[in-house]
């Protein structure tokens, strides 16, 4: 789950890491009164999930509280790259010398956490990780201990650091450390980290994305998921365990397993189809949970054909067809469906659904090539 | 016997009494790798599968008593983490985590303590090991395979079983069918097992199965390259799939490679592995 800039200064604050101040505004009028608290000149920064909103005309600097209401209602209520914009955030304007960028996130392949450094922070630097790696320092972090001392000065030599920005340097990684690991993220990253001509640091700009098999245990942090305005799809897709990407196809897939949900997407491609979507149901299938998935596949109104592949393991097929079988009772739909069950009881699950009024493959090949067919209907 | 386990294989399971562990274990007790004991806290001094299996409180207790020396974790994900360190403290060497959804940093944590302690860990959300008449280790359906000499190591669960059908369908056995598991942080990846299948003297042949994201598949080719003693056949998931959202410029920073199914295919085919476009042509390009 990705956070939201204003949402991640939130943490950022509960750990003394500095930031601007400021705060969220909804409409144009809290805009102008948050300004006005403020004083002086201040930026409005439209609230998005989208990298680039910068350049796309989402950040804006205003001289005077009048200017912020004009820029607000401006940013608030278009779209930055399809995303709306729904909360401003109104911060003081600071004045550096210089940008510097720093992340933590998890290096899968080594199965460490990573600490990433550079002094020439700011929007460029990925095009600075391309031209002058050099520039760049990576750490790879032990993962009980976390950030030490030595991590921060070494960090701080690497970039040239003037001295007297060295402790709190060292305050700022520290507590860096402290958020990715106590909020279970998977990235916190700050870019810029500004350095002030009269010695502060303060962390401008704030990324955190949390991982979301740990929101369990984030109780706060998935409350903000609730509060901000996803699509209702994939609300309730979240609700019922199901992972769902929709694509612009006309054949609805539910597949248990990611692997198996992908080979199924290729086998439809291969067979002239488009898939409309990524389903994967994952491990068990309860008559709910199916219901829950066709539903999902389809409010996709240009969905033509829906094709179920369970390969049973740790799902049994007989709850699956189960499952299939109550919620084809729920659902009113001329949409043909193709069923394949394979594995863990999957002749029990057949048997079930023989009755039904849905085609049956043998085998996921079949079963794609019958789906495409269908789709393809007039 | 095959790769990771052999005649010395005594298992034990960690969530034993739940719905799944209940269920899987009832088949992994009908092939000859003896299932020895289980592991519920709360319900140590109960029996299973009609007096069959032992239940006992804690592993160390388990093992000093049935003597178990793998053990196979079906606990929910937010246990899990304590349920692998538990297994380590006791002394298992070989881990298999069936468990799907561990919080990420609880296994980066348990992958530095597994490396300390010498422990195999497969996994997490990994589908298991099955060879094929001999052992079933997790939850891979016993019968999809038959005996032959093909090694199949998969980043997947159903997509495997799916391989393992078509294969058996076409008459190809298999010596061992293993999934390496689908989570982001992994305690082995295919370079290691697929070192293992090159000195198991049952496997003749490999396939490989792999998806989009990370660079397991790729740090399998630059190990095929150097040179492998075994022809090997791969499918990777996803070529129509569109790779997932960046994670802010740190994961463009540190990573090596888009990840795609097209660079991935690239690579294993300049290694000189068989690359099938759809699983159904991998029977073959084995023959």
């Amino acid at each position: 789950m990705r956070l939201h800039e204003y949402q991640t200064k939130t943490i950022f604050r509960k750990y003394e890491i500095p930031t601007p101040r400021g705060k969220v505004a909804t409409n144009a009028g809290e805009a102008k009164l948050l300004a006005e608290e403020i004083g002086g000149p201040v930026v409005v920064k439209a609230q998005v999930l989208v990298s680039g909103r910068g350049k796309a005309g989402g950040i804006r600097l205003a001289k005077s509280p009048k200017e912020a209401e004009e820029l607000t209602s401006l940013i608030l209520g278009r779209e930055i790259k399809g995303f709306p914009v729904n909360k401003v955030l109104i911060e003081e304007a600071v004045i550096f010398t210089q940008e510097v960028y720093i992340a933590i996130t998890l290096d899968r392949e080594a199965g460490l956490p990573i600490l990433i450094t550079s002094g020439s922070g700011g929007i460029d630097i990925e095009e600075v990780a391309l031209r002058s790696p050099e520039k760049i320092l990576k750490q790879h972090l032990n993962p009980l201990l976390g950030i030490q001392d030595f991590h921060a000065r070494l960090v701080a030599v690497n970039m040239d650091l003037p001295h007297p920005f060295w402790r709190q340097f060292a305050q700022i990684l520290s507590e860096t450390w402290k958020a990715f690991r106590e909020h279970d993220a998977i990235l916190v990253e700050i870019n810029p980290l500004v350095l002030t001509s009269d010695n502060r640091m303060i962390a401008l700009d704030g990324k955190m994305v949390i991982d979301d098999n740990a929101l369990f245990r984030q109780v706060e942090l998935a409350e903000y998921r609730w509060i901000e305005m996803e699509n209702s799809i994939d609300t309730e897709a979240r609700k019922f365990g199901l992972s769902y990407i929709p694509f612009s196809g006309t054949v609805g897939c539910m597949v248990n397993g990611a692997g198996l949900a992908m080979a199924s997407m290729d086998l439809i491609k291969n067979f002239g189809g488009e898939p409309a979507n990524f389903l994967d149901i994952g491990g068990g299938a309860s008559a709910e949970k199916v219901g829950a998935a066709l539903r999902i596949i389809l409010s996709d109104v240009h969905v033509k054909s829906i094709l179920i592949n369970i390969f049973g393991g740790i799902t049994r097929c007989d709850e699956v067809a189960r499952g299939i079988v109550s919620a084809m009772h729920l659902i009113d739909t001329q949409v043909p469906i193709v069923v394949r069950l394979a594995g863990t009881n999957a002749k029990e699950g057949m048997q079930i659904l023989a009755s039904q009024n849905l085609v049956l493959a043998e085998s996921l090949s079949e079963a794609a090539r019958l789906a495409v067919g269908l789709s393809q209907r007039e | 016997m095959s790769i990771y386990i052999g005649k010395h294989t005594k298992i034990l399971i960690q969530g034993i009494t739940g719905n799944e562990g209940l269920f899987h274990t009832r088949q992994m007790v009908q092939f000859p790798v003896p299932v020895v004991a289980g592991v519920t806290p709360g319900k140590g001094g109960e029996w299973v599968l009609d007096g069959k299996v032992p239940v006992f409180d804690c592993v160390r207790t388990a093992v000093e008593v049935s003597g178990a020396n793998t053990s196979v974790i079906f606990v929910p994900a937010r246990s899990a983490q304590d349920a692998i360190l538990e297994a380590v403290d006791a002394g298992i060497k070989l881990i298999f985590v069936i468990t799907e959804g561990i919080p990420v940093q609880d296994m980066v944590r348990v992958k530095w303590i597994l490396q300390q302690n010498e422990v195999v860990l497969i996994g997490p959300n990994s589908p298991g090991m099955l060879i094929p008449k001999q052992a079933k280790i997790g939850i891979i359906p016993g019968d999809i395979a038959i005996p032959g000499n093909v090694g199949v190591v998969s980043r997947s669960g159903t997509l495997t079983y799916e391989v393992a059908h078509l294969l058996k369908q076409a008459g190809i056995g298999v010596s061992v069918c293993l999934g390496i598991g689908g989570d982001p942080v992994l305690g082995t990846g295919f370079s290691e097992v697929l070192d293992q299948l090159e000195h198991d003297p049952d496997t003749e042949k490999v396939v490989l199965i792999g998806e989009i994201g990370g660079q397991e598949e790729q740090k399998a080719a630059e190990m095929i390259a150097k040179g492998y003693n075994k022809p090997v056949v791969a499918f990777i998931a996803g070529q129509t799939a569109p790779l997932g959202v960046r994670m802010g410029h740190a994961g463009a920073i540190i990573e090596r490679g888009s990840g795609s199914a097209q660079d991935k295919i690239a690579v294993l085919e300049s290694s000189g592995v068989k690359v099938a476009r759809l699983p159904e042509e991998i029977p073959d390009l084995l023959m």
